[in-house]
């Protein structure tokens, strides 16, 4: 049997740990196994490690090493944020604010938080998926305690408005926080300069390992702890670290932030001839999402007639592995929250395929999607009712 | 995800098309649900003799499609309106809990095909024994 080609579309979902990664790694799963909070010498090389760690993730944010926690990725981050947040500044107010198009760990815990008597402002967004400043600024009261705005949106890419976001929460003295999972790499990221208070990243989605991730807690904010136990990560968050983990993702983190300019030139390069190429190959197609201020990786287009999870299963029989805002895929019978959130119809939601492209894709990959995709579309809009009754309507076409 | 059948009706559809001078035609489903099926039927003799589908939808809409003509070609008319969901799930060798609603969609467009034939023929259409709602219905088994 050939080894089936493979062309991995899908960097939004996840990425293949580096390789220098996972060199750094292995000495700390077994011969540097341990305990940090120990006091012998191989324990204290444990400790020296996370700390290494710990001032590559503040360097790549700007901030100051005691300002970084370490988790088990972004959903705990977003959960800590957020739950931390609202219950200990509760006396202060009972309104957190966050748009309609964020990630299941924010709005979920948010959901939650509302059934425990907090208020939610879900802002909504444009047609290419950004919030504007004046609805924030129209939602903000005096009960406000936190915003919680996405940097990136991981289906559609468009990049948040960042910067004004923390002029407004900090000028009304609200903390801001913001789920980076999207954008660490992708995007030039400092907490200073951007008004950021709280930040979400995880380091599977820079070429870092599973399991592990960062909040970034100015100093001076007010949280509650998420994780009641030891003492590790000064007090705030217990559990035995991750050791082989943080290491993976401090070495991520610095790879990814150091040549990020010149890496993202190449990978947006790469996705923009696949769009130029789906718009003069395939017919009845809109991209969804901001056409300039979006993730370099990423593409969101919708195909008219056919549906996202049959797209997938034909890319899959060649190799191509790729996501969709279809309901079918989801888990539920309703399409993305996202989509329906910048205003496509559901049917247009039903059709959409996200490919985000990482470092490791070539200008052959781009082709072979090109070749297959075009292919793939025709095949599904000769089975499609829809497709059918169009060209009743435009017979010539 | 899916069984080995849902995949090679998926990926080699039966009876895929149209039959421009159908003696019945039904279509259910909408694309708010993403989902749309469309059965064309040739009756001769109160025989099916020929079955055709258009569907818009996921792989188990598209396998239940094929596995639902293949089910009822050569049948009588009432042995195909007897064709339940249940049936097109086992003959595909099962369908994920959240994917049933599309076995019961080809079960309703075989029904709405054959009274379409009904009708066009002076025919009382037939009752729905059991009127299921393919869309947003969410099973209790969600894995």
């Amino acid at each position: 049997m050939t080894a089936k080609r493979i062309v991995y579309m899908d960097h939004s979902a996840t990425t293949a740990t580096a390789q220098e990664v996972v060199d750094v790694m292995v000495p700390w799963i077994r011969k540097g196994f341990g305990n940090p909070s120990s006091l012998y010498s191989i324990a204290r090389e444990s400790k020296k490690v996370v700390e290494e760690a710990r001032a590559n993730v503040a360097s790549a944010l700007g901030s100051h090493p005691d300002e970084i926690y370490f988790t088990s990725g972004g959903t705990e981050s977003d959960n800590w944020a957020i739950k931390g947040v609202a219950y200990a500044n509760r006396k202060k107010g009972n309104h957190i604010i966050t748009s309609a198009i964020e990630h299941h760990a924010v709005l979920h815990t948010v959901e939650y938080l509302e059934r425990q008597g907090f208020e939610i402002t879900y802002l909504p967004v444009d047609e290419t998926g950004q919030i504007r400043i004046d609805d924030l600024k129209a939602a903000i009261t005096e009960k406000t305690i936190l915003v919680s705005i996405m940097f990136a949106n991981n289906e559609i890419g468009t990049i948040e408005p960042v910067a004004e976001i923390g002029k407004v929460c900090r000028e009304r003295g609200i903390y801001f926080h913001t789920d980076a999972v999207q954008a660490i790499g992708n995007v030039p990221i400092d907490v200073q300069a951007l008004q950021i208070d709280l930040l979400s990243l995880s380091a599977h989605k820079f070429y870092g390992p599973k399991g592990v991730g960062a909040l970034y807690i100015r100093k001076g904010v007010r949280i509650d702890n998420f994780l009641h136990g030891g003492g590790q990560e000064r007090r705030k968050r217990a559990g035995t670290e991750n050791v082989a983990g943080i290491v993976g993702l401090g070495c991520a983190i610095e790879m990814a932030v150091s040549d990020m300019d010149e890496r993202n030139r190449r990978v947006q390069a790469l996705r923009d001839r696949i769009l130029a190429g789906i718009l003069e190959q395939i017919p009845y197609v809109r991209l969804n999402g901001h056409p300039e201020k979006r993730l370099p990786g990423n593409l969101n287009i919708s195909f008219d007639f056919i549906e996202g999870e049959s797209i997938l299963l034909l890319l899959d029989h060649f190799g191509i592995c790729a996501s969709t805002g279809s309901a079918c895929t989801s888990g539920t019978l309703e399409p993305s929250h996202v989509l329906l959130a910048i205003g496509l119809p559901a049917e247009t939601a039903h059709g959409s395929l996200r490919l985000t492209l990482g470092q490791e894709n070539t200008d052959e990959d781009v082709d072979y999607v090109l070749m297959h995709l075009q292919t793939v579309v025709q095949r599904l809009r000769e089975m499609s009712p829809l497709y059918a009754d169009h060209l009743k309507r435009v017979p010539h076409v | 995800m899916y069984s080995e059948k849902v995949m090679d009706h998926f990926m080699n559809p039966r009876n895929q098309g149209d039959i421009s001078d159908a003696d019945g035609v039904g279509e259910v489903g909408n694309p708010t649900c993403g989902d749309i099926m469309r059965i064309f039927l040739t009756v001769k003799d109160n025989i099916i003799t020929d079955v055709k589908f258009q569907t818009f939808g996921c792989g188990a809409a598209v396998a239940s499609s094929s596995m639902a003509t293949e089910l009822i070609k050569g049948k009588t008319l009432e042995e195909a309106w007897d064709v339940t969901n249940m049936a097109v799930a086992e003959a595909l060798e099962g369908l994920p809990p959240i994917k049933m609603h599309c076995s019961v969609l080809a079960e309703e467009g075989i029904h709405q095909a054959i009274n379409d034939y009904r009708i066009k023929n002076g025919l009382e259409p037939w009752e729905e024994k059991n009127p299921k709602s393919h869309c947003h219905e969410i099973p209790d088994t969600v894995s």
